[in-house]
């Protein structure tokens, strides 16, 4: 792939062959100097292969590298590259240019977090609320009793089945994203954390479940979710979260 | 931190029901009927207390109800409060945790479990219904 200014190197060094193009509309905006976000234009060529990453990636290297994004594993492992993709909170390292099927790619920052700068999000308040859940097993006795012994919490194969779906959460933050009550209450404790609490809660060596029940009864806890799915529909690991929080919450209500 | 750093998509996002499948349609549509509903409560609560009044006042209200207006707007009701209410007990049994799928290791492309075809049918289901509420109620007021 290259940009379109370095399209002729391109061929005579790689292959005898015009590579499709695609244009990036990419939102640029830096609270420092900018009062208002704006779209720059991008031209690049791409492979059958290439993904939304690459692109911007060889748009910062080749064409403009003030552009600001984030991204660490490129293999959807790390969740540092969400944004919005013609509208949809995406991972720009898992989505392929060609899958998105159009002649423009609208590149935005990730809906509900403060920008950073152009796509580089602000994660903050999702990872305090992940953590304000207390996403580990909570018991009496520890796993490090003290500096000589050290025993592990086992778990069986079939218990693991109950969890491991929300455990493989990377915490990219496209639920909350898309979430339309993150979207008008941004003290809403959000479907990752909430799916994290039932991560835990469902695990059978912990005994938190009380602590963490207590903490999501509240006006912007759980009862703000209303069921509305998309969180599920956009998550790249099959997370799942609605399915965790109508769990969670049949606890409260009595039904489990 | 001015609105485009604060980068929240606010109430746009209740209001555009597209692009994450029927789910988001079903909550679009339970919230506009439900605030349609609201105002129907409030206007009928001012509809029937026109008693108070005397039974000239009753029967100059219910008059208003007998216009073509007046019965597309009781159609709309109808279809409001059918669907809000077989919506309603998907939703309820769902935040129990009652048919939304039981969990296990995703494959690709992790098809959400919790959006499964009993979920989507009841949606389906409320909408249909609604509509044949909607044209049944039209019967018998338009035949009058
Ligand atoms: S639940 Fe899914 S979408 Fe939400 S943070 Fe975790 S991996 Fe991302
Ligand atoms: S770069 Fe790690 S998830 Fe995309």
């Amino acid at each position: 792939m290259a940009a379109v200014k370095s399209n002729e190197d391109n061929k005579s060094n790689f292959r005898n062959k015009t590579l499709p193009t695609v244009l990036f509309k990419i939102a640029r905006f830096n609270p420092v100097t900018d009062l208002r976000m704006k779209f720059i234009d991008y031209k690049v060529e791409y492979e059958n292969w290439s993904t939304v990453l690459d692109a911007l990636l060889m748009i910062k290297h080749k064409i403009d590298p003030s552009l600001a994004l984030r991204y660490s594993c490129r293999q959807a492992s790390c969740g540092s590259c969400g944004m919005m993709i013609n509208g949809k909170p995406r991972l720009a390292c898992f989505t392929k240019i060609n899958e998105v099927k159009s002649d423009v790619i609208r590149i935005e920052p990730m809906n509900n977090f403060p920008i950073i700068r152009d796509l580089a999000v602000d994660l903050t308040k999702m990872f305090r609320n992940h953590k304000k859940l207390k996403p580990y097993i909570i018991r009496s006795d520890s796993e490090i009793p003290d500096f000589s012994t050290s025993k592990e919490f086992l778990q069986d194969p079939d218990s693991i089945e109950q969890y491991i779906q929300f455990a493989n959460c990377i915490k990219c933050g496209l639920c909350n994203s898309v979430c339309p009550t993150m979207a008008t209450d941004s003290s809403f404790i959000g479907p990752q954390a909430l799916t994290q609490a039932y991560r835990y809660v469902s695990d059978n060596r912990d005994k938190g479940k009380k602590t963490r029940l207590k903490i999501i009864d509240d006006k912007h806890g759980i009862w703000r979710c209303h069921f509305a799915g998309s969180c599920s529909k956009v998550c790249p690991k099959g997370v799942d979260p609605a399915m965790a929080i109508q769990f969670l919450r049949g606890y409260l209500l009595g039904f489990r | 931190m001015n609105k485009f750093q604060k980068n929240r998509s606010g109430i746009k996002s209740w209001l555009n029901p597209w692009g994450y499948g029927i789910e988001r349609i079903a909550y679009w549509l339970m919230r506009i009927t439900g605030i349609g509903l609201l105002i129907y409560f409030i206007i009928h609560i001012y509809e029937t207390s026109s008693i108070l009044d005397g039974k000239a006042a009753w029967n100059k209200m219910l008059e208003l109800t007998q216009t073509t207006e007046g019965h597309i707007i009781l159609m709309i009701v109808i279809g409001m409060s059918t669907f809000h209410a077989i919506n309603g007990i998907r939703i309820m049994l769902g935040h129990g945790g009652i048919g939304v799928g039981k969990p296990g290791r995703p494959d690709y492309p992790y098809l959400p479990k919790s959006q499964n075809m009993k979920n989507k049918l009841c949606i389906y289901a409320a909408i249909g219904l609604a509509a044949l509420a909607m044209l049944y109620g039209a019967e018998i007021m338009f035949s009058e």
